[in-house]
């Protein structure tokens, strides 16, 4: 099977720069990741469809070879299902926003918190383990605070202007 | 040709939803989206019942939707694993309803403001119903994923029930997890319609043999990466214990029970009769080994006793990949009856923790104690699938194992005999987590736990009720039954692991009936 080196190129840039993307940390830039990666997997599919032809319905082709149609009506049912998966995610990320004015997915509280115990245990036979362990508790608090107070005062802004 | 009951088929799938769609035109009548819930899950049971027989009597029941032949349309096929698989979800999907039914009001204070439970919870869990039930039955791999996608979306809409903070977050790590492992699907679905020209399972069956082995082995390999990020197996599992413990406590126990189990079957399906002789069961068997260990470390090193359970949610995914990797017919129908057990003992032990919650205030084992003189029944409850799961003879659990452990000394490679030792390994360390919870939050004198900050809403003790009391008592009557059916029941996920090995019967019933049904 000859295979469309357009079609393949376009693909696998989509999917590139979609899984770039998706790495972020940000929800709405993760979801364009998913959008552009999306893409370009739909592309595969009419790539493996094989080279165009007429439309398969019969008696409107020409006489030439059809397209596949098989592959068309699944891409048209993935783009659907992107769809809806796209609307969830965005009331998502305006969820988030509302709750916490943030658009960044925040750590997990309780394995830093655990993780900081394994920590501690482990300074625990050393002389000053107890002040390090303390240090590491309070750090690991400090910096979940400093998200929240973040937080707290993006909110405060936000009643401020509309007050 | 037998298709004396596959009208059935369909059917399963469009109870729920039909079920779906009146309880969302109902939407703040109560009464009325309880009692179609009810009976639409009934129904479902019965069908399935119905079908669990006509399959392992009479063999695969197959449908061709709209009269399509196998390859232009869709198939629905119910086989005994199907059908065990789809018997077994709808009891446990049909003991969560009847749960939050029982809890009332009062559980999703949380998401309501106290008044009624969402209006949007019975809609969508029967939803999931219908996309479990989905990927269970199709016969074709983009059917497969669009079963998967159904349920993705109810589990999204469920694990972010109310949209509080903590549950934005862990749902915006689920969710981005789950799109990456659906784009993955979706990418290899393309592949294999481009490599052999269908994405029905048992044409496919009959033509990857024929294509390249290393484009065979691409295709196979992405979708067992597609599947064990569903199903949680090491090294993809990271998002589970992340997400899973903040729902409420019925959407944590429908969706430890049903969503892995999901990646785990489609698994079994397409190891089995797409890729016989797989050439990465040693990959498989390492990836299992290190799910085991890895998740039951995790476990032992959790306070909070849904975090734990979801820990050991992920290990025992590593035994059912066990069975899956050996490939033979003792491993898969060990890892088939493991299945059944473990959907029934890890969905009871989250109904539990709910009951734990209701009591004690809190799920955090430091600051929990003394619950089995609080609340004894409560201890019990726990206490037997808690002993279940850490696989204690007589229980299934240990029956499983030893399942397990057979086939994989038949194997008799070194590798092999590792994954028996490790899988030894973890029941142990699985009982030494359990019992740690139990003695810290049952048996600690301290009533206000070890750490005597008491309960986190303090004093909050609450009656349970008959309504959450029953379908809890009922699920662990459940779990103690598949000890006592154990025999038969052993008979009937052999039965089905030979047929999975021999391939014959289900592709005589799909394109057997094709070249009868063609035109």
């Amino acid at each position: 099977m000859s295979v469309n080196l357009t079609l393949t190129l376009v693909a696998s840039v989509l999917v590139g720069t979609g899984a770039y993307l998706f790495l972020s940390r940000s929800l709405v830039r993760a979801l364009m990741g998913f959008l552009l990666m999306g893409n370009g997997v739909n592309l595969l599919f009419i790539i493996g469809s094989g080279p165009a032809g007429s439309p398969p319905i019969v008696g409107a082709g020409d006489g030439g070879p059809m397209a596949d149609p098989v592959p068309q009506a699944l891409v048209l049912t993935a783009i659907v299902i992107t769809l809806a998966m796209t609307a969830f995610v965005l009331a998502l990320a305006h969820r988030g926003w509302q709750v916490g004015r943030d658009d960044l997915v925040a750590d997990d509280t309780e394995s830093a918190r655990i993780h900081a115990r394994a920590e501690a245990d482990d300074l625990g036979s050393e002389p000053g383990a107890r002040e390090q362990a303390e240090e590491i508790a309070a750090e690991t608090e400090r910096s979940e605070r400093g998200h929240h107070g973040r937080r707290d005062d993006a909110a405060t802004d936000e009643e401020g202007g509309t007050a | 040709m037998s298709d004396g009951y596959a009208w059935m088929v369909p059917l399963l799938v469009l109870l729920p939803l039909i079920g779906a769609g009146l309880t969302l035109a109902a939407a703040g009548r109560t009464a009325v989206q309880r009692v179609v819930s009810v009976t639409a899950l009934s129904g479902m049971t019965v069908l399935a019942g119905v079908l669990l027989w006509a399959s392992d009597t009479q063999g695969p029941q197959v449908m061709f939707v709209g009269g399509w032949a196998a390859n232009e349309g869709i198939v629905l096929v119910v086989d005994r694993l199907a059908a065990l698989m789809v018997i077994v979800s709808t009891v446990v999907t049909l003991a969560v309803l009847a749960y939050s039914i029982g809890q009332g009001a009062s559980g999703f204070d949380e998401e309501s403001d106290g008044h009624s439970p969402l209006p949007v919870f019975h809609p969508t869990l029967l939803v999931l119903a219908a996309g479990v039930t989905t990927t269970f039955i199709s016969g074709d791999l983009f059917h497969l994923y669009v079963g998967f996608e159904m349920l993705l979306a109810a589990s999204f809409v469920l694990l972010t029930l109310g949209g509080t903070a903590e549950r934005v977050r862990a749902g915006t790590t689920y969710v981005l997890v789950s799109l990456l492992s659906s784009i993955i699907f979706l990418a290899a679905i393309g592949l294999t319609y481009g490599a052999t020209g269908t994405i029905n399972l048992a044409l496919l069956s009959e033509r990857l043999g024929e294509i390249a082995p290393g484009t065979a082995a691409l295709l196979q390999l992405m979708l067992l990466v597609a599947f064990a990020v569903k199903a949680a197996v090491f090294p993809m599992s990271g998002w589970l214990p992340d997400s899973y413990p903040t729902a409420p406590a019925p959407v944590t126990a429908v969706f430890a029970g049903l969503l892995t189990k999901v990646g785990v079957y489609a698994m079994i399906r397409t190891q089995t009769l797409l890729f016989p002789g797989s050439p990465f069961s040693d990959l498989l068997l390492v990836a299992a080994l290190l799910t085991m260990v890895v998740g039951i470390l995790g476990a032992i090193a959790q306070d909070d006793i849904k975090r734990m359970l979801s820990f050991t949610l992920v290990s025992h995914i590593g035994f059912l990949l066990f069975g899956i990797a050996l490939g033979s017919t003792h491993g898969l129908a060990a890892a088939i009856f493991y299945v059944v057990h473990h959907i029934t003992v890890q969905t009871t032990l989250f109904l539990v923790l709910g009951l734990v919650e209701r009591v004690g205030g809190s799920t955090d084992s430091t600051r929990l104690g003394d619950l089995a003189r609080i609340s004894p029944l409560v201890g019990v409850l726990f206490f037997i699938p808690a002993m279940n799961m850490a696989g204690i003879p007589p229980f299934s659990g240990f029956l499983g194992k030893v399942g397990l452990v057979q086939a994989g000394v038949a194997e008799g490679s070194w590798l092999a005999l590792l994954l028996v030792a490790g899988s030894v390994l973890t029941s142990l360390l699985t009982l030494y987590a359990v019992a740690k919870v139990w003695g810290r939050a049952f048996w600690s004198e301290n009533a206000r736990g070890i750490t005597g900050q008491g309960p986190v809403r303090g004093g909050h003790h609450e009656a349970l009720g008959l309504g959450v009391l029953a379908p809890t008592v009922a699920l662990v009557a459940v779990g103690l039954t598949l000890t006592v059916v154990a025999g038969p029941l052993f008979d009937i996920t052999t039965r089905s692991a030979v047929d999975l090995v021999l391939r014959e019967p289900y592709l005589d019933a799909v394109l057997g009936v094709r070249a009868e049904a063609g035109p």
